[in-house]
């Protein structure tokens, strides 16, 4: 049995739990904790270390999904995480311009993962104030040949969209057999 | 759909790029601590900005110009029977008070000095207004965005700011192909053409900064100004691989047959 990965990651509560939840086969397993610091006034618990969630393909291959840790202070964990990963997907909440920041630094630093193909998702688009995938675009630098998709986490179908478009991008990456 | 947001999170600098790239139409609120300014935008094009508690009509701007005196200012304020900046300037031309030329060169100073003051506000909510443009009758004065967000990115002071938006001097810089994009409209410093004339994939930004004996704050600030006004953007140098630090490195990507991807595409797809 070939088992594969994809990682979702993203700023403090861009969706990635959600993301992973929509898609997965089983229920997610997420270890979450009780926030202890300042950002307890936008999420009551967030994840401190990952989701994880799993497509079965067939009788021989399985995708694995796994949601790096939200915040900062767990940067480690995406060493771990991104090893031998077919890709990933760049979580934004586009309702929270203050997050862009954090966004853009993530992928200031996965440019020099260039080697791994990679989508951003400009999720909460149903949300009124949320910025259009374009204008996110712009606002975390990312270049022209970068996919900015809109999502909606908490919708199936939303997120399949995105997985599809992040592996028609592996794709055009792999070699042939 | 309006954008909305503070500048503590997304400052006059990148909304400004913002604007300038995606060539939007529309007005910009900026609110802070009392003061209130409205900038308007046409296909990504500056054409007016007005600051509460100035004047902000025609008159005031020829006065604040030196194109007519107080008393002047005082006499037309009390013969003219219109409100709209664009009548009474013509009213204005055609009594001999002042020409087009002034006209335009005096608006287009006031709609500067409003939006270089905007780049000191650091703090404050702002909203952007798809499609609201100035009362009808207001003068506009179209003007390119890039130079002023070369200005507004050298009046940067703070370097932690600088060196949020460009956290990494090892990557290196290539032109953008916006086709509007043309540096000749652009004014330059020389120590900015200087970091222009050694932009190169090859090059990184540490390497053109030690190439011109360019400090870590003044290069910082050269280059957010050229990404901010879309002349450039980061890529990775080519050449030799860089070294990532320990804690960034990334072993590479396993080798990936089609036939796997088209598997997991096939599932997804059926989900």
């Amino acid at each position: 049995m070939e088992t594969v990965k994809i990682v979702v990651t993203g700023p403090f509560n861009a969706g990635k739990t959600e993301f992973i939840s929509s898609i997965s086969e089983i229920e997610v397993v997420s270890t979450e904790r009780r926030i202890t610091d300042g950002s307890r006034a936008v999420k009551r618990e967030t994840t401190v270390a990952m989701d994880f969630g799993r497509i079965t393909v067939d009788d021989g291959l399985i995708l694995h999904l796994f949601g790096t840790p939200g915040q900062t202070r767990f940067n480690f964990m995406w060493d771990i995480l991104s090893e031998g990963m077919l890709g990933f997907v760049v979580l934004v909440d586009s309702a929270r311009p203050e997050t862009f920041r954090e966004a853009k630094t993530l992928l200031d630093r996965f440019r020099r993962y260039s080697a791994t193909p990679y989508v951003i998702a400009a999720n909460k688009q149903d949300m009124a104030d949320a910025w259009p995938p374009e204008d996110l675009r712009i606002a975390l630098r990312a270049s022209s040949a970068t996919k900015v998709l809109s999502c909606v986490a908490t919708n199936h179908a939303s997120v399949k969209e995105v997985l599809l478009d992040l592996l028609y991008s592996i794709l055009e990456s792999a070699r042939g057999d | 759909m309006a954008l909305k947001g503070n500048l503590k999170d997304f400052n006059v600098t990148q909304l400004f790029n913002l604007i300038n790239l995606a060539h939007k139409t529309g007005s910009l609120t900026v609110e802070e601590r009392g003061r209130r300014a409205e900038v308007c935008f046409k296909a990504g094009k500056l054409v007016y900005a007005s600051l509460n508690g100035q004047d902000d009509g025609l008159i005031g701007v020829l006065e604040k110009a030196g194109k007519i005196s107080p008393e002047q200012s005082r006499v037309i304020r009390a013969r003219s029977k219109t409100n709209a900046d664009k009548e009474l300037g013509l009213l204005l031309i055609n009594a001999g008070y002042v020409t087009q030329d002034d006209i335009v060169r005096s608006v287009r100073s006031h709609t500067l000095d409003v939006v270089y003051l905007l780049f000191t506000w650091s703090d404050g909510s702002f909203r952007f207004e798809p499609n609201k443009l100035p009362a009808e009758g207001a003068i506009t004065v179209p003007i390119k965005l890039e130079n002023i967000i070369m200005e507004g990115s050298r009046r940067v002071k703070e370097y932690e700011m600088l060196q949020d938006e460009l956290p990494d001097l090892d990557m290196a810089l290539r032109f953008t192909e916006r086709p509007d994009a043309r540096l000749h409209d652009i004014n330059l410093t020389v120590e900015e053409w200087r970091v222009i004339s050694f932009i190169n994939p090859r090059n990184t930004i540490r390497q053109i900064a030690k190439a011109n004996s360019i400090g870590d704050f003044q290069i910082r600030r050269i280059v957010y100004g050229l990404l901010s006004a879309g002349l450039v953007e980061l890529i990775m140098p080519e050449g030799p691989k860089m070294v990532p630090d320990a804690s960034e490195a990334a072993s590479a990507p396993p080798p990936v047959k089609r036939s796997l991807i088209l598997r997991l595409i096939d599932r997804v797809k059926r989900m």
